[in-house]
């Protein structure tokens, strides 16, 4: 199918870019980056905005850098960008292994790290990257600039914090402490389809313990989030298969798991223990 | 209906200056106004891969950009690979390896391939499954097309034209 009419603005600048989507906002505009989702919803006709305005060609928005301990990430950075490690420590390396379930190869030189944020799937797994990590979202408007963390941004199936005026400008992760190891892993039926269930963890061995053990599942519930019952069985304990199996088997026992015509509950979660196992099982140092 | 907008699209080294609806995608742009019809369109929602081009030197779903978008890009299509009545090395790996039978998803596949050759000469055999699992075909079972593009790998004429 086709997508509606709309009228088309494209910005040069951030500001250019807040003052459009002032103007345009109220008469549902909205804000276009890489498409690779919007794109298709316009041409289903579940999305029908009456103009578009289009961040790419931002200059500043392309930009990924660290900055006082962040990876600052711009609206316009690719999936593609992070093929490469953007930083040298763990976590350049922990995106890299990520990246490759996202969608496909073309899919990724187009589609953005932030507009997977703004767009909230529940399958997404930049978001569950930021919410593991606890990144900071940078929402900017003609009204302003504010910073929203990730506790507060996700509400919900594609629906964030974001105001309708506001756009995702940046989202930054903070860096990982040398030594942290992290892991990664999703399952879905075929190469490239949205994951069925996908976890990600991290620690730090401390001698014989583990410490700032993180353990998070996607695409299970409403939005990513922090499993605290699988952490808190791991936190300060030496690292054993044993201590894993009961990590991931709280994780299994404490999601309220979404279900849909492919998918139950009771497989989904049957999944998020296997996810989380094999997170720890592909962990990189 | 919107008001059409005057645009220029560089397509395999020649500009086209066509009038489009900021709502044309890409490729319906390509067929239609530029008469370049060798891409073709399948599901139109980014699932199957059939109208892949390259945009400034990859290759991306040009069902998924609005042609508006697509200004001030180098585009390239299938029309672009062979030079002088000779077959793009692709081309002839695909013929010499039974790589389509409906021909229906070989243009987005060529361009895909042509793409990723050109970034990644020396791709290995796991990346290159996964890049070829972008694209979908429902003739071959993907095994001729993953030889010819690994015959083209290995001989290292990606970039022979």
């Amino acid at each position: 199918m086709k997508a509606g009419s709309f009228e088309w603005h494209p910005a040069r600048s951030a500001d250019e870019a807040v003052a459009l989507l002032a103007q345009y906002a109220p008469q549902d505009g909205r804000v276009i980056a890489g498409g690779q989702s919007l794109v298709p919803s316009m041409a289903l006709r579940l999305a029908f905005p009456s103009h578009l305005i289009d961040i790419n060609g931002v200059d500043e928005f392309a930009k990924v850098r660290v900055e006082g301990g962040e990876l600052v990430i711009g609206a316009c950075v690719r999936h593609a960008a992070f093929h490469v490690t953007v930083e040298p420590g763990p976590l350049g390396r922990l995106l890299v292994q990520v990246v490759h379930d996202i969608a496909h190869y073309p899919i990724r030189q187009r589609g953005t790290f932030c507009g997977s944020l703004a767009n909230a799937d529940p399958a997404s797994e930049w978001c569950l990257v930021a919410a593991v990590l606890g990144a900071k979202m940078v929402a900017r408007s003609a009204r302003g600039t504010r910073v929203i963390p990730a506790a507060d941004w996700f509400q919900g199936i594609m629906t964030t914090a974001l105001a309708e005026d506001e756009l995702l400008a940046e989202v930054r992760l903070p860096l990982l402490p040398a030594g942290t190891r992290a892991g990664f892993y999703e399952f879905s039926r075929r190469a490239g389809d949205y994951a069925l269930a996908m976890a990600l963890v991290s620690w730090r061995d401390d001698g014989d313990a583990m410490r700032d053990v993180r353990i998070g599942a996607g695409a299970v519930e409403a939005q990513p989030r922090r499993i605290a019952e699988a952490e808190a069985l791991l936190e300060g304990h030496p690292f054993t298969p044993a201590a894993i199996e009961a990590a991931a088997a709280a994780a299994s026992a404490a999601v309220d798991p979404l279900e849909d015509v492919h998918t139950s509950a009771e497989y989904r979660r049957d999944l998020v223990g296997t996810a989380v196992r094999r997170a720890f099982a592909q962990a990189g140092s | 209906m919107t008001q059409k907008m005057a645009i220029t699209l560089d397509v395999n080294g020649t500009g086209h200056e066509i009038r489009v609806e900021p709502r044309k995608t890409l490729c319906d742009a390509l067929r239609a106004d530029c008469g370049l019809t060798g891409t073709n369109v399948g599901c139109e929602h980014g699932v199957c891969g059939a109208c892949t081009v390259l945009m400034d030197g990859v290759p991306v779903r040009s069902c998924l950009m609005f042609a508006v978008q697509a200004q001030g890009k180098a585009l390239r299509t299938v029309e672009g690979l062979s030079t002088g009545g000779k077959l793009h090395a692709l081309q002839q790996a695909f013929t010499d390896n039974h790589a389509l039978q409906c021909g229906f998803c070989t243009s987005g596949f060529l361009m895909l391939a042509a793409g990723t050759l050109e970034q990644q000469p020396d791709i290995d055999d796991e990346s290159l499954r996964e890049v070829l699992s972008s694209n979908l075909c429902r003739c071959t079972g993907y095994q001729n097309i993953l030889r010819a593009v690994r015959q083209v790998r290995d001989a290292g004429k990606a970039g022979a034209r």
